[in-house]
């Protein structure tokens, strides 16, 4: 476990306290992705990119420096600098299709 | 506790939001114009829109004390349309004549396409040439980061804007440092669930120096929660942030950027 580090703007706090505030709001997110990986499991057809982005990013979780969720969203961005042509759909869908 | 909605899609919402907004210590709401969920057809629809953020909702809103603004634009996810954006951007200039609107915006990228970039340049040179503040949209998911680069980058080369005067809204944990780097204010937009919640926001809150943060609701059509601005305060209370603190960025904030516009007027002050 990394040494802690608070930030400027945050008061002081144990990770007891931390615990106590967020722990049940991590543990039922936490089942609920590994019920919807369950789910997955249960259907047919291939994976979609969608899957393959979220797949992708459990590693990270494991790290153990701070920014995990930048880190994340940055891993499902869409990479490239230049505007596009035309788009296909005014919609999102969460992960870069082109994610490997 | 009071608070600024400074981020509100109220023409969406019912009266019943009002009223648990004002009950919640909402002191004034910000409007953005922006996209009604479907395309329109003609600038008629969108003449009827404004009409809508400046004449009507403003007086909906006073209903419960609550002073209401607006800012005007043709939204990104309407821009690739060109001949359609030529003539809302027509329109613009004779409603920022009315007394209650603030800016441009909120004007961006959605799914960052030329056509997209062209509105977004034109809708700046519009902000400049009539001295008009800027909120800015970034695209969501796996566009926003890209997005929001190409949309500091074509702010910035525009050469006259001043970033001081610009909000770039819709922030998350990869973009937020570097909108705050380039001098420009950041917003970040609290939604239930599938994008920034008030927990990852007040986490993001203290990693920055949150001078230049708002929080916004952006309270829409869509699965989204008009009070999300003091749920995010309730979380900063829990954790043990000071009453002042709070104060600072639910009020303190949104007053002290939209203040750089003659027409918002510090509810504080008009008590």
């Amino acid at each position: 476990m990394s040494t802690p580090q608070p930030h400027p703007g945050a008061p002081a706090r144990t990770r007891e306290q931390v615990a106590d505030l967020h722990f049940m709001d991590a543990r039922y997110k936490l089942l609920d992705l590994a019920a919807f990986l369950d789910r997955l499991d249960r259907a047919a057809g291939g994976e979609d990119h969608r899957v393959r982005g979220l797949r992708a990013a459990l590693p990270l979780l494991l790290e153990k420096d701070e920014g995990r969720v930048a880190r994340i969203l940055t891993l499902w961005s869409d990479p490239s600098v230049a505007p596009i042509e035309k788009a296909d759909t005014k919609a999102a869908s969460g992960v870069w299709p082109g994610l490997k | 506790m009071r608070y600024i909605e400074p981020h509100g899609h109220m023409v969406s919402r019912t009266t019943d939001d009002y009223q648990a907004m004002a009950l919640a210590g909402c002191a004034a709401i910000c409007e953005p114009a922006f996209w009604a969920g479907f395309d329109r057809k003609s600038a008629d629809g969108f003449y009827d829109y404004f009409c809508q953020l400046t004449q009507h909702e403003p007086k909906r809103a006073a209903k419960y004390g609550l002073p209401h603004y607006s800012w005007l634009c043709i939204n990104p996810k309407e821009s690739e349309d060109m001949a359609l954006a030529a003539d809302v951007l027509a329109l613009v200039p004779e409603f920022l004549k009315a007394p209650t609107v603030l800016g441009i915006g909120e004007i961006g990228l959605n799914k960052n396409t030329r056509n997209e970039m062209k509105v977004l340049e034109q809708h700046i040179a519009l902000a400049v040439q009539y001295d008009q503040m800027i909120l800015v949209h970034t695209p969501h998911l796996e566009d926003k980061r890209k997005g929001t680069r190409l949309i500091m980058d074509c702010l910035k080369a525009n050469g006259v804007v001043k970033p001081e005067r610009v909000i770039i809204d819709h922030v998350e944990e990869h973009t937020i440092h570097e909108v705050l780097d380039q001098g420009f204010w950041a917003g970040i937009t609290l939604y239930p669930e599938s994008k920034a919640t008030p927990v990852r926001a007040i986490d993001m809150i203290e990693s920055v120096s949150a001078q230049r943060v708002w929080l916004n609701s952006a309270c829409d059509w869509g699965h989204s929660d008009p009070l999300s601005v003091p749920k995010a305060a309730q979380e900063m209370r829990r954790r043990g942030h000071s009453a002042a603190a709070i104060d600072r960025l639910v009020y303190g904030n949104p007053v002290k950027f939209l203040s750089q516009s003659p027409r918002f007027k510090d509810p504080a002050a008009q008590a």
